[in-house]
């Protein structure tokens, strides 16, 4: 059915420009909103199963106590001057033309309420300066539009104060669940989390069979036999990605890349069934305990296991919440080894090996793929990989171009620190808002239109669970396949030759006919700029 | 009379101004920040988040890379501003120091850059319908305002000057507490008080965004979080 109408909407062609400003377009999304969660998915967390009576007067105190306790917040509510630099710069606002869409809008819808109950100019002249009670009305626009928010963090690139709207719409999400307006997607798998431990619900005995069945499937093609272990005490690793890598597509693919990439390392690893989810979705809903009680079972699983190192899979949201929070939350990690930062992504680790020459890499086994690359916003833009600022974008790129020979990048205005949410990110992700993710997704979309056209790139790799699973879903309405969008491990994992593999012996067969090298060992400089640039060049 | 009226003016306007903005510094530099959260690539050092937030008061780095206008229009009529402020000086010191002496002539140029600045950015306000949408009355008045400060400074350069002497005598004397006569020319009159104005307003609306750029942890956190612990201190308190 979509991809029916994919065929059609794909003869359209679609404007050339990714960041083209649209007309506004009042109260477009109004009606926009996501499932309300039910009784018992707010009281799992901790929350009011329904509104509260005096759901006003807990909303403001939720809202001074919020205030009171985080200096962002209070700051990003005070500063605002109104100067409009980020009114063009939220993806929801490019694709709806919504105007309480553009970030300052949005944030608008709070800052009122703030300077109404807790500034002075608000208490004696209300109309002066924009402050409003928090009336029903009020409280339903925040629904609505604070669930039109993927806390994707461009908005505060562009700030001159920084302010960055995802702490207010996190800030907005906790104050409605405090007063039983919980949103269902979020609170039922935070739920499911607690309760057996990942977000899809899968449980220990499904993931174990999942997992043989993966064993199975690598050995069978390449005739190593690697393992991926669940529960296994005494190894070095614990490796936490988001569940969605133990069954969906193309995230499946990524968890093979991880596990060949683990196997030729040589390093012992292993899974948690206690902590078989990275994702949290606390911080979507901006609440600390939950968000504290999701990170601490990643340190109770490290403990547990006796492991010495916690590695991340590719997980947007997780990542930020494993490179910034996890110490402050469920820290300190003085029981794993401290030469290694805690925690590290699986691109570090991977691009270390390649760096050191570990990893045989074949490049012509991507042959068929022309690539191109998604930055997932929290990990461009709420964390960092390697040791340098902006290593983030570096260190997927350089193992991409390690993997394959046709790499180009989009539109510098929609990647690096720019980069456009994929439209599905901060807990938006799910069917009811598929209008929603569809239009947010646009002006990616035509970024990749752009370096589909141009350099006939065919497919787009992500680091995210969320880009993955939105990209599968939105690719076909803008007339690409679904499968267009790979995992950065799906990469790998397609050019590693294991050793002592069949492809291995194909190449050493090959190689002592030909006596030379053709299968590209994956070397040191293939990081360099002066590289990237001449792949580029060859196109 | 107008002496004694500007003068309680000028002591209630600067206590407003004074306490009012200590008192939001201190709340500021007082409340938790609970997480690390800086906007990446951030540097990774202290020191380079420091220069982050230098770059960003005198350069509006972040502004520059949004949008060419704004940040043309903002940057001029905040550096003139600092200009104008400078040249004030003079009034208010004796005898007057090298630099604001100096950087007398700037001034002038400033003044009409400011008010240039202040037009064009009113102007944008109006003109473009995100920024009507998003604006508050007050988003409007607070031009306004400044744009009548710029205005009647340069009245009194340009068109009716004041008996410079005699002010700077009043400034003085206020400072002194020994209270000297406040010429009765109606540009210098309006002129002080939409200063006063200014002062009185300044720390309960968003021009707060003056001190508080220096607290935003977007901007001055270091990303720093895998080499060193952040262990902020506890929540103070609960609603």
């Amino acid at each position: 059915m979509e991809r029916i109408e994919a065929q059609d909407l794909g003869e359209s062609p679609l404007h050339p420009d990714p960041l083209e400003i649209p007309a506004l377009a009042y109260g477009a999304m109004a009606k926009s909103k996501p499932y309300p969660a039910s009784v018992a998915h707010q009281t799992a967390l901790g929350f009011p199963g329904e509104l509260v009576e005096n759901w006003q007067e807990k909303a403001v105190a939720k809202l001074g106590e919020l205030v009171r306790n985080n200096r962002a917040l209070r700051f990003y509510l005070d500063g605002c001057v109104r100067c409009g630099a980020c009114t063009d710069k939220c993806h929801y606002f490019l694709g709806t033309g919504d105007p309480n869409n553009m970030p300052v809008a949005r944030q608008n819808l709070m800052r009122r309420v703030y300077r109404r109950y807790f500034t002075f100019s608000g208490r004696i002249a209300p109309s002066l300066v924009g402050a409003e009670d928090l009336t029903r009305e009020v409280l339903d626009e925040w629904y609505t539009y604070f669930h039109q928010c993927s806390q994707c963090r461009r908005c505060s690139v562009y700030c001159p104060f920084g302010i960055d709207t995802a702490e207010i719409s996190m800030a907005a999400r906790e104050i409605m669940d405090t007063i039983g307006m919980g949103q269902k997607y979020c609170n039922e798998i935070i739920g499911k989390v607690f309760k057996i431990g990942n977000n899809l619900g899968l449980p220990p005995k499904a993931l174990k069979a999942t997992l043989a069945g993966l064993e199975e499937e690598i050995e069978e093609d390449t005739g190593v036999p690697v393992r991926l272990p669940l529960d296994e005490a005494g190894a070095d690793i614990l490796l936490v990605t988001p569940s969605a890598d133990f069954f969906a597509s193309p995230h499946m693919e990524g968890l093979i890349g991880y596990a060949k990439v683990l196997h030729e390392s040589g390093v012992s690893w292993t899974f948690s069934s206690h902590a078989s989810e990275a994702a949290n979705f606390g911080m979507f809903i901006g609440s600390r305990e939950n968000m504290q009680k999701v990170a601490q079972r990643i340190a109770d699983a490290a403990r547990d296991l006796k492991v010495k190192r916690i590695v991340f899979g590719e997980c947007g949201h997780a990542w930020r919440v494993g490179y910034n929070f996890l110490d402050t939350l469920a820290g300190p990690f003085d029981f794993l080894d401290r030469r290694y930062p805690v925690p590290q992504h699986i691109c570090e680790f991977t691009y270390d090996l390649i760096q050191q020459g570990t990893l045989r890499l074949d490049k012509s086994k991507n042959d068929h793929i022309r690539l191109t690359f998604h930055d997932s916003c929290n990990v461009a833009r709420a964390s960092r990989m390697g040791d340098m600022p902006g290593g983030q974008f570096e260190i997927p790129r350089a193992i991409l171009r390690a993997c394959c020979n046709h790499y180009y990048d989009m539109d510098p205005d929609t990647i690096r620190e720019a980069t456009l949410c994929c439209g599905g990110g901060g807990g938006l992700l799910t069917d009811e808002l598929m209008d929603l993710r569809t239009k947010g997704a646009s002006p990616r979309m035509k970024a990749l239109r752009e370096v589909a056209d141009e350099h006939g790139v065919t497919h787009m790799a992500a680091i995210c669970a969320i880009c993955k699973a939105q990209f599968s879903k939105v690719l076909p309405k803008f007339g690409f396949d679904m499968e267009a969008i790979v995992s950065v491990h799906q990469m790998v994992s397609n050019a590693i030759v294991l050793t002592g593999s069949k492809q291995d012996e194909e190449a050493n067969e090959a190689d002592e006919e030909a006596g030379s090298v053709p299968a590209v060992a994956a070397q040191a400089e293939t990081a360099e700029p002066a590289q990237a640039a001449n792949a580029q060049e060859e196109a | 009379m107008q002496t004694t009226l500007y003068a309680v003016m000028f002591y209630v306007a600067a206590a407003i101004f004074a306490g009012g903005l200590g008192l939001r510094v201190w709340q500021y530099a007082k409340t938790p920040v609970p997480l690390k959260i800086p906007t990446t690539p951030a540097p990774i050092t202290q020191a380079g988040a420091t220069f982050r937030v230098l770059r960003e008061v005198v350069v509006f780095e972040s502004l520059f890379k949004s949008n060419k206008w704004i940040w043309l229009f903002g940057w001029i009529f905040h550096i003139a501003l600092a200009l104008v402020l400078v040249r004030h000086l003079r009034y208010f010191t004796q005898p007057v120091w090298t630099p604001v002496a100096l950087a007398q002539p700037l001034g002038i140029y400033a003044g009409f850059a400011m008010v240039g600045a202040l037009f064009a950015l009113w102007v944008r306000r109006v003109a473009i319908s995100r920024m009507r949408y998003i604006s508050d009355a007050f988003d409007h008045l607070i031009l306004l305002l400044l744009l009548a400060i710029g205005a009647t400074g340069l009245g009194m350069k340009f068109i009716a000057p004041t008996d410079i002497v005699a002010l700077k005598g009043f400034f003085l004397g206020l400072m002194a507490f020994d209270w000297q006569p406040l010429p009765a020319d109606p540009l210098l009159l309006s002129h002080l008080a939409l200063v006063a104005l200014l002062m009185v307003v300044f720390p309960f609306t968003k021009l707060l965004h003056a001190p508080g750029v220096f607290f935003s942890p977007s901007r001055n956190q270091a990303d720093d979080a895998r080499e060193r612990r952040y262990a902020p201190r506890p929540l103070t308190s609960k609603a």
